[in-house]
């Protein structure tokens, strides 16, 4: 038997940022780690947002970043393209990461601060008594271990299944999940200043493909598809990305050098994110962005949030109940705004996206503001403001 | 019980995306390979999320 403060499951960013805050604090901390290496296999499209992740308090480090872009091109059904400046495109503009090599850059400094880490060690489930959880039953190569704590912190992305272990329902339902596809690919030809995203049903219903470029002529070349729209006729997310490389000439030369998949919550955060003895934060909260996709940063900053609450716990007492309250000061209106805006975005049709594009297209984004942007709809196709009432 | 559906190893990329959405905490992923439990109600919620084309129904042996 061993105990810990804080137990955390999952070396991702959520992971590794909760334990490096809580090792900070002077907790004692352990982080368990399924895979045999943290960061592999992907299954990212890797874009971060710059102001987001200077906000972590994360050093940038040229090892992990593969590309810096100016901004993200947005390409409408009809081809017509609208170009968002960095400011504007959310999430998902910024950097293109190195996920394997940043993961694991996240990992050795939570142990540089003071974390144990247990690597190809699996959580079986909580350890549970009438006053809530105490602990975490780990699998590794010698053997089943009970490890006591006083918090267990769950950042073990969107599978949850130590949130599930504890009775809460994590389950996701297919029209609030993004099932991916995605390609490493070299000699691919789109300027690498700029993220690209083909969005409308044609492309991928209910989701987008996207073109990251991380230098060098390699992108990151992958599509989402809305789980409720993927059906015998649509084909699975993996032969509409192959459709589409195919389709596009800027593919001609292309080569896949690395085939990755996953799925991305694009739900509503978790009803209740703390019980007593656990936190729960990152995908595993389902705290992804509903209209990008993107999850890194809001791992991060609820990862953060959970070590520091749970360290704050251990020596002073503090409710974790704080942790939900500081998450949420930080990140729902975003998260609630943007699932309202995904759940019209999912069934717009693309006359309605070429309209819009064709709106826009002589502007560009940093130029117009949202006022602009609605007046230059309501300028060029007025029938489209009833459809998009409330949503810009 | 679960023996009509089946996870083609040639095709899984073992990212664990039929996991969450299994209404019935049906599915392990366990390093590269998806396991199903007995509890799988054939629901075939895993076969329409998963990115690849990886799960399979197989016919029930005669």
């Amino acid at each position: 038997m061993r105990e810990y403060d804080i137990v955390v499951v999952g070396a991702g960013p959520a992971g590794s940022m909760a334990a490096m805050e809580a090792a900070k604090q002077g907790a004692s901390v352990l982080i368990i780690e399924k895979r045999q290496e943290a960061g592999s296999p992907v299954r990212c499209a890797e874009g971060v947002g710059k102001e987001g992740l200077l906000k972590t308090g994360i050093k940038i480090d040229n090892r992990w970043i593969a590309n810096e872009v100016k901004g993200a091109k947005l390409i409408a059904p009809n081809r017509i393209t609208v170009e968002l400046s960095s400011e504007h495109a959310g999430n998902e503009v910024g950097f293109v990461l190195e996920r394997k090599i940043f993961d694991r850059y996240l990992l050795c400094e939570a142990a540089r601060c003071g974390a144990d880490v247990m690597m190809k060690s699996s959580a079986l489930g909580v350890i549970k008594d009438e006053n809530g959880i105490k602990g975490i039953e780990v699998e590794s190569s010698d053997g089943v271990h009970r490890i006591e704590s006083k918090v267990v912190i769950a950042c073990d992305g969107r599978e949850s299944k130590v949130a599930r272990s504890a009775g809460i329902d994590t389950k996701l339902k297919l029209k609030d999940t993004e099932s991916c596809a995605e390609y490493l690919m070299v000699n691919v030809d789109y300027d690498k200043d700029f993220t690209h995203f083909y969005v409308g049903q044609c492309y991928a219903p209910g989701g987008y493909v996207w073109i990251f470029p991380k230098g060098d002529g390699i992108a990151n070349v992958g599509i989402g598809v809305l789980g409720s729209k993927i059906g015998k006729r649509t084909g699975y997310p993996k032969e509409l990305l192959d459709r589409f490389i195919k389709n596009n000439r800027e593919f001609e030369a292309a080569k896949i050098v690395e085939h990755m998949s996953g799925t991305v919550p694009v739900a509503l955060p978790l009803e209740k994110t703390y019980i007593d003895g656990l936190l729960i934060a990152g995908d595993a909260a389902h705290l992804t962005d509903p209209i990008t996709g993107g999850g890194i940063i809001n791992a991060m900053v609820s990862g953060k949030l959970a070590g520091s609450v749970a360290a704050k716990h251990v020596y002073e007492h503090t409710e974790l109940s704080e942790y939900e309250k500081l998450w949420k000061k930080e990140l729902e209106s975003a998260l609630i705004r943007d699932y309202i805006m995904k759940e019209r975005f999912v069934n717009m049709s693309d006359n309605t996206l070429n309209l819009i594009a064709d709106s826009l297209k002589d502007y560009r984004f940093s130029d117009l503001g949202m006022g602009g942007i609605i007046d230059a709809i309501k300028e060029k196709h007025p029938e489209l403001m009833s459809e998009l009432e409330g949503l810009i | 019980m679960n023996e009509n559906i089946s996870c083609n190893q040639s095709k899984c990329l073992y990212c664990g995306g039929c996991v969450p959405i299994c209404p019935r905490n049906s599915i392990t992923l366990r390093e590269t390979r998806i396991e199903i439990d007995d509890s799988c109600n054939r629901c075939l919620l895993c076969l329409r999320i998963c990115p690849v084309g990886a799960l399979e129904v197989l016919e029930a042996k005669a």
